[in-house]
């Protein structure tokens, strides 16, 4: 398997800070990366440099063969990278069909496809986007980012502040994502375990550094390399 | 049984089915020609306004893009008919389709002002586009008549048929057929996958950015179908009146058609049809009663229905959908 993204020597942040140094790091086609570590150690600013909305200093992204260092965000996203954000940022004033119909690109991802995976968005098909729950609004950033029909999903804190029963069916879309589809992703999340349950790989970040790679199973088969670099709750 | 399949195509394609108000509202409106024999001149005039106001809605209503200098594209427009009629091209249909062309043009060349920057820069970008137009119309005497306006235009009857008439018979029923088939035109592109992005770009534009659209590109596009429109209007006006002033280049036209915008309401396409009424109706009963002060009257209503008379007329009309939900539109919040 070729590498689909490869970062080198990444350094980035916004405006005058930089928040990231000489990160670098490869993503194998159809294999799911973990991205750890405490908040506020670079983890959304990674991210957010691969999909290009923050200020890159140095350093090379290669995605799919294609140089995307200098490009711009939707140029970005039209190779083939989705991005569901932290914010989730639903367009208000869309129904949850509209939402999904404006970005489609061509590809497997249709609106039948994404409610087949998310039952609860076709139930709420016609609702405007600012008239959904919070993991409605979830599930709709994630149906909206594989509506591009994506090579790789980035994904931020997909489960932050929903209920347990809506982080648990969240949880299990994305295994399906991952374990089913192939998809290649790559998952910040604060539940450490659960997500290098589904995951390939897992890298931890510190204070904008890369200070662990190493496979998921591996962590998941030593839990204090975890507790170390994370501490016991966010672990956990 | 209905599919998944099915339901998804009937919710996507729900908005674009036609309800039976919007079938109302245009029996009214070629109804008007026999029920109003008389108005026929003003009514013209607000099916000229409305198209004019639609072509503000799709930049402002879909997009969010300000502009406080719309004349410019509706003057082009009259303009460049006028000229061709009065050039030996006379056919009404030819000039109406020389003016779009023109004023798209104009609409794609000053798209690149426009699509970037904040909303204060396109109002005083586009303000400055009219206000050089304006002064250009009015320099180039020898080709627009400056001050004096343009004269000998002479249009043809439409389709070879229907000649223009003091009493305003045929050039209402032409302004109406054109801002029909123009309204239709502009119903389906914005219930298309491009009107909803230019919807997802006015929320969100990084993120829509983010998901792979153009925004840049989708701005300009629809930047240059609205000054096609404008266009439009301006050559309806020109040779419905086979007289084109400066006045189609006056900062008024801009501000008038804001106005009816906001009257009407942006972003459902209608907005600036009833807002035209609205607003030709006021000027003109207003003009009657008080010939020499109209403008303060209408000043003062505006005012006031800014500060209130807006919020309860768009709040009885979202009360209305809410009871009637098969009424909804897409008025956007």
């Amino acid at each position: 398997m070729h590498d689909l993204l490869r970062l080198n020597q990444l350094s980035a942040g916004y405006g005058e800070a930089i928040v990231l140094f000489d990160i670098s790091l490869s993503l194998k086609q159809g294999r799911a990366l973990a991205l750890l570590g405490r908040n506020g150690v670079g983890k959304t600013t990674l991210v957010n440099t691969i999909i290009g909305v923050t200020r890159q200093r140095t350093g090379t992204i290669h995605f799919a063969g294609q140089d995307l260092t200098r490009v711009i965000p939707e140029t970005r996203a039209q190779a083939g990278i989705g991005w569901v954000p932290q914010e989730r940022n639903i367009f208000k004033s869309l129904t949850v069909v509209e939402n999904l119909t404006a970005v489609a690109r061509p590809g497997p991802w249709t609106v039948t496809r994404v409610f087949d995976m998310f039952p609860r968005l076709a139930e709420r098909k016609n609702n405007l986007g600012n008239q959904l729950s919070g993991g409605e609004q979830q599930m709709l950033a994630i149906g909206r980012a594989l509506m591009l029909n994506p090579k790789l999903l980035l994904l931020d804190e997909p489960t932050e502040g929903l209920a347990p029963i809506i982080v648990e069916e969240l949880l299990r879309a994305l295994q399906r994502l991952f374990r089913e589809e192939g998809l290649s992703a790559i998952v910040i999340e604060q539940h450490a375990r659960k997500i290098l349950e589904m995951t390939d790989d897992a890298i931890v970040l510190e204070r904008g550094r890369i200070v662990m790679a190493e496979t998921s199973a591996s962590l998941l088969a030593h839990p204090e390399k975890l507790e170390h670099h994370l501490g016991l709750s966010t672990a956990g | 049984m209905t599919t998944l399949h099915d339901r998804v195509r009937s919710s996507l394609y729900g908005a674009r089915r036609w309800h039976p108000v919007e079938f109302i509202f245009w029996a009214l409106a070629l109804a008007s020609f026999w029920l109003f024999p008389r108005h026929l001149l003003l009514m013209n005039e607000i099916a000229i306004l409305a198209l004019f106001a639609l072509s503000l809605d799709l930049i402002l209503g879909y997009a969010g893009i300000v502009s406080l200098g719309h004349a410019a594209f509706l003057g082009l427009g009259a303009y460049a008919a006028g000229l061709l009629a009065k050039h030996g091209i006379g056919d009404p249909l030819i000039g109406l389709l020389f003016a779009m062309i023109v004023s798209a043009v104009a609409g794609l060349l000053a798209s690149p002002l426009v699509v970037k920057g904040n909303d204060l820069t396109r109002l005083m970008v586009t303000l400055g586009v009219a206000l050089i137009l304006h002064e250009v119309a009015n320099s180039w005497a020898s080709l627009t008549g400056g001050a004096d306006g343009l004269q000998g235009i002479t249009i043809t009857p439409v389709l070879g048929l229907f000649q223009f008439d003091l009493f305003g018979k045929t050039a209402y029923l032409y302004s109406l057929s054109v801002v029909f088939v123009l309204f239709l035109v502009a119903r389906r592109l914005v219930h298309s996958p491009f009107g909803l992005s230019l919807r997802a770009i006015r929320d969100n534009v990084l993120r829509a950015s983010a998901s792979g659209v153009p925004p840049s590109r989708r701005l300009a596009a629809i930047y240059t179908i609205a000054a096609a429109y404008a266009g439009a209007a301006g050559a309806l006006m020109a040779q419905t009146t086979q007289f084109v002033s400066l006045d189609v280049l006056d900062f008024h036209r801009s501000a008038d058609v804001m106005l009816v915008l906001i009257i009407g309401g942006p972003g459902y396409l209608y907005g600036g049809m009833i807002g035209a009424v609205v607003f030709k109706f006021l000027q003109d009963t207003i003009a009657a009663f008080t010939p020499q002060y109209w403008m303060f009257w209408i000043g003062l209503f505006l005012v006031l229905f800014v500060l209130k008379g807006r919020s309860l007329v768009h709040g009885g009309i979202a009360s209305l959908l809410k009871h009637f939900p098969g009424l909804r539109m897409r008025k956007t919040p």
